[in-house]
Parts: C-alpha cells; structure tokens; sequence
C-alpha cells in the first residue's frame, strides 16, 4: 500500500489508497436441508488521485500492478470532476467496537446446528413450510492511507442468521421471515423463530379489505421496507445537492409529524453497519436528521459537502469499490410509547403492513410508494383477524409521516441498516381485488 | 499480470489430488469502466480490473464452493470446497450427465467496448445530457454508463475445458423535474452485448424521456382498480421476465411438491397464442451464450407452447432431480457466486394483431408503456411502468403518473386476450435472484392485452 502511495505520489498532488479484504463463509440451507456451504475470499485495492486539481480513480482486486493503477488513475484524471476537498490529516478516532473475534473461530458445525434449530422450531409449528435459512460470519479489514499523513486501520466481524419460510397451499403463497446480525457471534434463534411463528399465527386465516382509504399500522419491517427507502434517498446529500430531494429546502423547517425523530448513527458499539471511520478517513459521528418533525441535517462525503459548502458527516461509503459518495450507516427512528396492541386496539377497520412488494419502483424521489401487500392482515374491531391478499397500497411518505397517529413503542433492528418501530398513520389508500 | 491460462493449466492436476463426486473450477479476468452524471457535472469516473476465481464441489449431494481473488491461494482453496461438501453431504449426488465439452471461444476482445478512449465515451454522453438539460422545469438528471469485458475459463473434474468471453455495456437515464413540491421523473434503460455504436444516436429517445418527466407535473393519477391494459414491447417483456419466467426456474420447484404440482407439464396457462420462450442461443443478445456456467451447451427452450406448459429452465442438478433434460441455464454473474438457475433472452412470441386492433375495442383501459422495474413472490408480481395513458373508446387520451400494476400469476397469463405483431427484444436492466445481480438477460415481446389488470392509484 505505501509503495502504491508513493507511486501514486510522484503522479499526482494528491492520492489516496483504500485497501479492503475480508473472509466471509456462508451456511445455506434450502427446502429445510443444508444445501451450500462457501468461503469466500476477496480483496480489492482503490486509488483516489488528484491530478490537476481533478480526480482520478481506478481498482483492482490485486496490488501487483501498481504501475497500471496508477496510470489508468491518471487517465481518468484528465475528465474527472474537479477536486472541492481536502483529503484528511491526521485525526483521532472514536473508540467504537466493531470486531468480536470469537466470530472467526465460530466452527462450520456450529453455523449448521443454528441453521438447523431455527428450522426445526418453524417447522414444529408448521410442519409443511419450506424453509430457506442462511448462517453467516465474516471479518473485514480496512485500511486507508493518505497523501496528507491520514491513516485509519480497523478489523469488523459480523454475523447474521436469516429465515425466509414459503408455505404453499395449492396457488396459495405465504412468505414469512426475520434476519438478525450483530458483530458478536449469534448464539440464540429463539427470537428469530417467534418473529417467524407470529407472522404465521397472524396470517393463518384469510381477511379482504375494501378499496377505501384506511388507518394502517406499519410493523418495524413495513417501515423499513416502505418507508425508509424515500427517506434515504431524500437525506443523502447529493440528492439535495442536486435539487432533486423534496426536503432539499426545509433545512429546519417542520416538515413532519411533531412526534418524529431520526438519525443516522454509525457510532452503536457491535453493530454491523457502525465503524470508527467512513471510507475517506473521516471520523464517526451520529447524525440528527429529524428532530421533533423539523429537518435537521443531511449526510454528506468529502466532496458532495465541499460542493454544498459544508462539512463531511462522515457518510463517505464506497459500493463495490467505487468512488465514495454519501450513503446512510444506520438509520434509526425514536420510539414511542404506544404499544403494537394499543395501536390495533384502536382500529374498527384497518391494515397491518409487514411487507410491501414493488414499494421501491413508484417515484422515491418524490416519496411517492405503491406496492402489493405481500404480508400484511386485517384488523377488526381491534383484532388482527386474518391475511390479506391481492391488495395494492399507494401513498406518499411526506403526507403519510405529516400526521401520525402514533409511534411505538417496541423498536427493531430490521437488517442491519433500520432500527425502528411501529408507525401508526391515520389513512393510507388501499386497492383490493 | 498473472496469467489464468497459466493458472488454469495446473488445476488438473490439483483438482485431481481430491476425490468428490464432481469438481469445477472458474477463473475470470476482467475489465471495465464507468462514467455517471448527477445533475449538469461528471460524478465519477473510473476504471476497474479483477483477477478471481471459483471452485465448487459435489459430495453426496451437497456442494462446497470457494471463491478467491488470491490466485496463488488455490489449492488451499479446492481443499476448502471438498471439505466442506464432504461435511454437508448424506445423499446421493445428482448431476445430469453431459458430454465433456472442449473449446476456445475468446472472440469478442476486438469489439471490447473498454478499450474505446474515455474521451469518446465521455463526449457522446455530454451530448445527452446537453440534451436533457434543455428541457425547461428539468431538475436533475442522472446518467449511469457502465461497460466490461470478462473471459473466463471453465473445467470440471469430466474433462471439460471451455474458454468464454463476453463484453457489455448497460446504459441508464433518468430525468427529473419539479414545480413546487412536485418531483416527477422519467427513465430510459439499455443495454447491448458490447456494442457501442447501439448506444449511439439516441438524441430523439432522451428528449422525449426528458420531456416527458415534465410532462408528468401536470398528469393526474390513475385510479386505483381493474383495467383493461395494453403493455408495449418493453414492460410485456418484463411482465414475461417476472410474471411467468421465475416460476420456470427449476430451482425453485425442484424440492417443491407443492410448485411441482402447480407447474405440472401439459397444464394450460394462457390462450392456445401464448407461446413462451427462453432462449440463449439468439446471436448478439444480452443474454446469449455458448455454454452456460456449468459447461452445459445452451439451448432454446419452449417455456409455454400454445398456451399450455411445455417445459421449465435447469441446471445439471435440478434436471437431474426432476428426470428431465438440462437446457443449459446455470448462470452466475462472476466467480464470487456459484451458477443458478437463470432466465437468459425470454420472450413471448408474436401473432397478427396490430397495436390499433388491440385497442380499438376497448371503452376505458389503460396503455402502460417503458420499463421501471419489476419483482415477483412466485404466486403474485408486481411491475411498474414508466409511462402510461389513458385509453378511451379505442384511442389513446391523456398522459398519466406512472403506474404499477400487480395480479396473480396464473389468473393474469389466462387474461391474455390480444398478442401483438411487433416483438421487439429489450435490451436494458438486469436480473437479480439469490443475491447475484445484475445477470444480463433480456427479455421481449410484441404489445399484448390484459383483461382486469389491478393498478394501484388513488
């Protein structure tokens, strides 16, 4: 990595090298038997010049060749966009743990009877369900190093078990599923399969609705899945900087419900998605993006926050090895005080919205969603009575998130990236079959 | 540079040191490049290489697979792949058996569209985004170019040595425009099988895409219900991509009685016009290939022929479990993923009904137009359209916000009522499944009618 640096150095005013490997092994089971187990190694190097005053970047899955990464960094140097940051100079870190090494030594055995107890506990429940089940450790080593002196070097661990259960009963299809990750090795499935054998018990008699707007109530994986998606989008800092973000302009500005609050926080010791550092050096910090309904901040990188004449929130990520650009850690909504069966209890007629299909295709820029109900149910005079199906739900999340009925108490991790709970909202428009 | 012919010679041997039921090995070398657009400037620009590679094994029914970037790493790696089959396996190993194939088929280097300067590339996309950025209340734009150029080499513990190559190049534009708090915006999505000059002189294309996001200011919501809907060559094709082409794929209904039952050969699906196809062996497309991931010749493949199922897409493993023949669909989009059944060129087959026949007859219906995006739970799909109209006594009306429309599988394929005359294969997108994406595929069809389509609206 130095000699690259140096290399590098000698071509351009600046440079900057990110070096990423990580180990990864994945259990699968399909149809309720272990099916596949994998190792996966990978590697890849990414150089970030400045040229000219622009930049130029290339990657490669190997630091041999340094000379060709430094000239094909040279040759997109000549188009790139100029240059509005400085790469950071040395800087301390906040001490945040990302790494449990008892996750490397977690034996293959132990991944499989994991995978093998949460199925056999959904199964007990529901003995014709076909179970896919996935078991999951990995370590990851990062490593930048600057033209300026920065330096950060850190080692993750994560580990995640996820269930999709399908139950087919002639063209009848049911999907139910739960994942959990942490950087600590997982040793417990019993929460998973309860998550699971509720959605079951929920969905197990059929329920219609009529097409008529009416009060619906997002669980932790409804929000997640609905919800957020425009919302990232909309507090991504390029989207502002491009005018294209509905909240580009309300910085401040109550924009929705009182009772709401966000943030971004990269800073939750153990937790997959948090780090010391982003990708460009620059130290973590929790960001506040809603606070009391007003819009409070955006996320930001090195170079979209020079264009918008402010400062990195350290939301600097590179996707496969890409430039970095500004992309949320953790997005976690506050909770409230209003439980899941209160909320229920005050429906005559309504929705419970577990999972939307198609809620990413409508315009997220303009928060508009529309999607089928693909787990959802009933609620009857304050009783979940029953799944529905063949029912569309169209909205906008500006509107929806305006007026809230209320906000629960019961706050998840959905995945790594969401940490929500219930929402409440008073009317959602619903199109059934 | 490290060599992967070189590499590729001495795993023969390696792989032989290792006794499994069955052995493969992949080895990839690639290049590419990339150039996006966010809003009038450059966002990035960037070129990538990578060296990786696979090994998978099969013990007693199970596989083992490890993937690499570290050459050097690989016998420690093949040793990796058998150990852990070995730990998973209880059954009998089922592979349905192929001829070992021999052949050396790295043709496409000269027509890399990596290796066109940077500069070239450039100019032809800021001539489109001038054009975009024309359109007055335009608020943004966002321009995606991504090209690559890949060989890879195969061998399995038969005997097989296969060389591929393959280039590509997927293109994707997005218009925004506002007024007020109204954000809208519009697309336009490509692709080709490394062919630049495809990507050219697409001028006209991109200012109607652009004007069209301002157009859909002033357009009002369809009304959530039943229509009638008439798709264009494009969404038909991801309606036959995501509707009925996933449920093909045997993986899923191999060790599925339930789905065995429901798609049980010989069953009707549609009117006796639906013919169904997947088929890889069409020339220049996206999704066509010699040999898929397993070394398997590709073929093509009825899916639905006059409207009754006549066959589904495999692997060497899923036809074996379902004693039926492999077509050649294991597809994997780069060595860091094992080969699973895929869908590769899937189309509907075109009739005689001229897009004016299809819509003369009906009083209140709706033309859905262009691709958004697409996904499916087996049983139900959801698509969305990227432009849509009103149709009203047998013309088309007034524009629309885009529409996503959803039904059951079954029940939508027999409300097939109009196959058009005009197939016209799309090229743009790419699949996901199992967490491997984007596969580029492509997928077509002449304008068809649906009778009671749900849309989602207000």
């Amino acid at each position: 990595m130095e000699q690259l640096l140096a290399q590098a150095k000698k071509a351009a005013e600046e440079a900057e090298v990110f070096m990423v490997s990580s180990e990864e092994t994945p259990v699968q089971f399909e149809a309720n038997r272990l099916k596949h187990i994998q190792a996966k190694q990978s590697s890849y190097v990414a150089l970030r010049i400045i040229k000219e005053g622009k930049i130029g970047y290339a990657t490669a899955t190997e630091l041999s060749d340094r000379q060709n990464l430094v000239k094909t960094a040279v040759e997109t140097a000549n188009f790139g966009m100029a240059a509005k940051f400085e790469l950071p100079s040395p800087t301390p870190y906040p001490d945040i743990e990302v790494l449990d090494p008892k996750v490397e030594s977690v034996s293959v055995e132990e991944m499989i009877d994991l995978g093998k107890e949460l199925i056999t506990a959904i199964r007990k429940h529901t003995p014709d369900i076909l179970c896919e089940a996935g078991v999951g450790k990995e370590t990851t080593s990062l490593h930048l190093i600057n033209s300026r002196g920065g330096n950060i070097n850190y080692r993750q661990s994560a580990f995640s078990i996820g269930v999709i259960g399908y139950l087919i009963r002639n063209t009848d299809m049911l999907f139910v599923g739960e994942i959990e990750s942490s950087c600590h090795p997982l040793t417990e499935t019993k929460a998973i399969a309860e998550e699971v054998l509720q959605q079951l018990e929920r969905a197990r008699n059929r329920a219609s609705v009529p097409t008529k707007p009416l009060p619906v109530v997002f669980t932790s994986h409804g929000v997640a899945g609905a919800l957020i998606p425009p919302l990232m989008a909309a507090f991504n800092g390029k989207t502002v900087l491009n005018g294209a973000s509905p909240i580009g302009n309300k910085l401040g500005q109550l924009v929705f419900d009182k009772q709401l609050w966000l943030w971004d926080d990269p800073t939750i010791a153990y937790r997959p998605e948090s780090r010391p550092s982003d990708d460009e050096g620059i130290p973590s910090q929790r960001t506040p993006l809603i606070e009391q309904g007003r819009v409070t901040n955006f996320l930001y990188d090195l170079q979209t926050a020079a264009l918008a004449h402010t400062r990195s929130t350290g939301n600097g990520r590179r996707s496969q090895g890409g430039l970095p650009a500004p992309s949320p850690s953790a997005f976690i909504i506050k909770p409230g005080n209003t439980t899941f069966d209160e909320m229920i209890s005050d429906i005559k007629e309504g929705l419970v919205i577990e999972q939307l299909m198609g809620a990413e295709q409508g315009n997220i820029l303009g928060g508009d969603f529309s999607g089928n109900v693909l787990l959802g149910y009933k609620v009857e005079n304050g009783k979940i009575v029953g799944r529905v199906k063949d029912t569309m739900v169209s909205g906008n999340v500006y509107q929806l998130l305006k007026q809230i009925a209320a906000i629960g108490s019961e706050a998840k991790w959905v995945g790594g990236l969401v940490n929500t709970p219930p929402l409440y909202c008073p009317h959602l428009s619903v199109a059934a079959k | 540079m490290i060599n992967i012919q070189a590499t590729a010679h001495q795993l023969p041997e390696i792989l032989n040191r290792y006794s499994a039921d069955y052995i493969e090995a992949r080895l990839e070398e690639s290049q590419s490049s990339h150039i996006s657009y966010r809003g009038r400037e450059l966002d990035s620009i960037g070129r990538s290489s990578a060296i990786g590679g696979n090994v998978r094994a099969m013990v007693k029914g199970a596989w083992g697979f490890a993937s690499f970037n570290d050459l050097n790493e690989l016998p420690g790696r093949v040793e990796i792949a058998v150990k852990q089959a070995r730990f998973a396996g209880n059954e009998e190993s089922q592979l349905a058996p192929v001829e070992p194939v021999v052949d050396r088929l790295w043709t496409e280097q000269d027509k890399s569209p990596v290796a066109i300067p940077l500069a070239e590339k450039k100019q032809l996309l800021d001539e489109y985004n001038d054009i975009i950025w024309r359109t007055p209340k335009l608020q943004t734009s966002f321009i995606d170019y991504g090209d690559g150029y890949k060989r890879a080499i195969f061998l399995n513990s038969s005997g097989s040595y296969i060389e591929q190559d393959r280039s590509d190049i997927a293109l994707r534009f997005t218009a925004v425009a506002t007024e007020g708090d109204e954000v809208q915006q519009a697309g336009l999505s490509l692709g080709s099988r490394g062919d630049f000059n495809s990507i050219q002189g697409l001028h006209q294309q991109i200012e109607e895409m652009a004007q069209h996001s301002v157009e859909l200011l002033s357009a009002p919501q369809a009304k959530g219900g039943e229509y009638t809907v008439v798709l264009d060559p494009v969404l038909a094709g991801v309606f036959v991509h995501e509707a009925f082409g996933h449920l093909s794929e045997s993986d899923f209904v191999y060790e599925n009685d339930r789905m065995r039952e429901i798609m049980t050969l010989g069953k009707k699906f549609g009117s006796v016009e639906l013919n169904i196809v997947d088929n890889a062996t069409m020339p220049g497309l996206r999704g066509s290939y010699k040999y898929d991931d397993e070394g398997v010749p590709a073929s093509k493949t009825y899916l639905i022929r006059e409207g009754k199922l006549v066959g589904r897409l495999h692997s060497r493993e899923t036809a074996a479990k379902m004693k039926e023949k492999p077509t050649g669909n294991a597809r994997a989009i780069n060595y860091r993923y094992p080969p699973i059944v895929r869908m590769t060129n899937t189309y509907i087959e075109p009739r005689s009904a001229s897009f004016e026949e299809l819509i003369s007859d009906i009083k209140e219906g709706i033309y859905v137009k262009n691709w958004y995006g697409g996904t499916t739970s087996m049983e139900m799909f959801t698509f969305s359209a990227g432009e849509a109209y009103m149709i009203r006594h047998g013309k088309l009306a007034e524009p629309l916000r885009p529409v996503v429309l959803t039904g059951n599988v079954f029940t939508t394929l027999m409300n097939i009522d109009g196959i058009g005359n005009d197939l016209d294969m799309n090229q743009g997108g790419g699949c996901g499944k199992g967490g491997q994406m984007p596969l580029p595929v492509s997928n077509g069809s002449p304008h068809i009618r649906i009778r009671h389509c749900l849309i989602g609206g207000r």
